[in-house]
């Protein structure tokens, strides 16, 4: 039975690249909504990976097979019949470094909407400003929306992509390692955000570190070598890891 | 100590002044060459009759607007043919094609179609073109003929263009819901556009410039009038300078100066044309 408090079910999982790269070997996971699930460990061991499963971006890549199901709202995303287009209107990704497209500001935030068919000038301003403002960047951008992306910090660029998620309204954001290139203080206006955003949102947020993980969880699971080697609500795997793997990364004699 | 710093200095003024004696074995033949076009065409060149009337007297009076008209003509006619089909290629062999034997041998004629021979283009135009399709000698078949000639400059340009487009802008876009095709017509285009625009002008250029790809399938000698339709045959300025210098007895050289002026600075305006585009684009370019 799916539980309606998990937006995502992954049973089973398993997937191979045809270089014999990173993989994910029977993951079995239930994300639940409104909460920010954290997958940390150490670089290789398959969060990138599941996360570009979860929005098919991985469709790009030259995976060999993928096994298992992953289920949103019930519904296995990994079935040929699914509109991926759809899926990924449904569940946004910020990537780590921040890429804005070579357009206006407002461009890029109206790009998916556009796209999706929308539009009405009041609607997109409308989610041009909504967007932002849940971005923590509308204060900082209002006066000059027409200028160029690339001109913002790199700061206001992770939250400008942040913000380009959030305007096509997803139900799901997945932000992989975000504030890996960002200052202390950029870092913590995102994760100010994140907090907020929760409410309305699914978060799933693979951290840059363990401090930002622990700092950021309501759920969280250790990725090692394509393995979930732990999973557990609140803080507890940061502070008593039942694993001795997840203990001795968390204390940092590995990672 | 001294004398070996002495003549370490010495070896490397040697150098120098080598290198700048061989620059300047480049640089000056050519500057020989535009100065004494320039110098010798401009009296002609820069007349009204010259380039505005059809040639009298057998030639050897008038001017050579049939010849300017006719190299246009053609110029146009193989843009219209080459891009196109080279711009659609560049984006099949950049965005589309998958990475196996297949693409690199497409890859493989496209590089060993840029070192074929001018002269042999000529042959196969009036082979394919004239001949089998029945085009005659026209502007049509000329064209067609360039195109083919043009084309392998345009798609090598147009893909290094394409590929130079980050990869990420496509992750991001297609992460957004657009589809490969919205992703190509909204970020990756217009980004590599003015990279495309440079080979473009750059093919056409030489097209343009080149007098054995039409001698068989377009140009004409002489005509009375202007072409008036794709299928007539008609006059133009790198043939007609090969005529003018080669094949009509006691020409006045300051026609065929003139003549090639005009060429040089058609050919030479459409080279500057995409050096600015060039680095305009450099300066407005985002990553």
């Amino acid at each position: 039975m799916v539980n309606p408090m998990n937006k995502v079910t992954i049973e089973n999982l398993s997937l191979e690249y045809s270089d014999g790269a990173e993989s994910l070997r029977g993951i079995n996971l239930n994300i639940p909504a409104n909460a920010i699930s954290v997958l940390f460990g150490p670089a290789g061991g398959g969060k990138s990976s599941l996360l570009r499963i979860l929005n098919r971006l991985n469709d790009l890549a030259d995976v060999k097979t993928v096994r298992g199901k992953v289920l949103i709202d019930g519904q296995n995303i990994l079935e040929p019949g699914v509109d991926v287009i759809a899926l990924r209107r449904k569940v946004g990704m910020v990537f780590a470094r921040p890429v804005p497209l070579p357009l206006s500001m407002r461009a890029n935030l109206t790009y998916g909407l556009e796209l999706a068919g929308e539009h009405r000038a009041a609607v997109l301003a409308e989610a041009v400003e909504r967007s932002l403002t849940q971005a923590a960047l509308w204060d900082e951008v209002k006066d000059r929306l027409d200028e160029p992306a690339a001109a913002l910090s790199g700061g206001q660029q992770q939250r400008l992509c942040l913000a380009r998620v959030l305007a096509l309204q997803p139900e799901i954001i997945m932000l992989d390692e975000p504030t890996s290139g960002l200052d202390p203080i950029s870092t913590s206006k995102v994760e100010a955000s994140l907090q907020k955003l929760k409410t309305q949102y699914t978060i799933i947020l693979v951290p840059h570190s363990v401090q930002q993980a622990a700092r950021t969880a309501d759920y969280a699971g250790f990725f090692l070598q394509g393995e979930l080697v732990e999973w557990a609500p609140g803080r507890a795997i940061f502070s008593t890891p039942r694993d001795k793997r997840t203990e001795d990364y968390v204390v940092g004699r590995f990672g | 100590m001294n004398k070996s710093v002495f003549a370490r200095q010495l070896t490397q003024k040697i150098g120098y002044g080598l290198l700048t004696l061989l620059t300047l074995l480049t640089v000056l033949p050519i500057l020989y060459i535009i100065g004494r076009i320039l110098l010798q065409g401009a009296p002609a060149a820069l007349s009204w009759e010259f380039l505005f009337t059809f040639p009298r007297d057998g030639m050897k009076a008038g001017g050579i607007w049939p010849a300017i008209v006719g190299t246009i003509y053609l110029t146009l006619g193989t843009a219209l043919f080459s891009v196109p089909l080279g711009l659609g290629a560049a984006i099949y062999l950049s965005e589309y094609a998958p990475n196996n034997r297949w693409t690199r041998l497409i890859r493989l004629a496209i590089i060993n179609l840029a070192g074929i021979p001018s002269v042999v283009y000529g042959l196969f135009g009036l082979g394919l073109f004239v001949l089998f399709l029945k085009l005659g000698v026209s502007i049509l078949a000329g064209s067609l003929t360039l195109s083919i000639m043009t084309l392998p400059v345009i798609i090598s340009t147009a893909e290094e263009a394409l590929r130079a487009v980050p990869q990420a802008f496509r992750v991001v876009s297609i992460s957004l819901g657009a589809t490969k095709w919205q992703t190509i017509r909204r970020i990756v285009l217009p980004q590599a556009l003015p990279g495309i625009l440079t080979g473009v002008i750059l093919g056409l250029e030489r097209a343009a410039g080149e007098t054995a790809p039409i001698l068989f399938t377009a140009a004409s000698f002489f005509l009375p009038r202007l072409p008036g339709s794709p299928l007539d045959a008609t006059m133009a300025l790198p043939y007609h300078l090969f005529v003018i210098s080669t094949q009509v007895p006691g020409m006045p050289l300051r026609i065929q100066f003139g003549t090639a002026l005009v060429l040089l600075v058609f050919v030479l305006s459409m080279n500057l044309a995409a050096t600015v585009i060039r680095s305009r684009a450099r300066a407005a370019r985002q990553w």
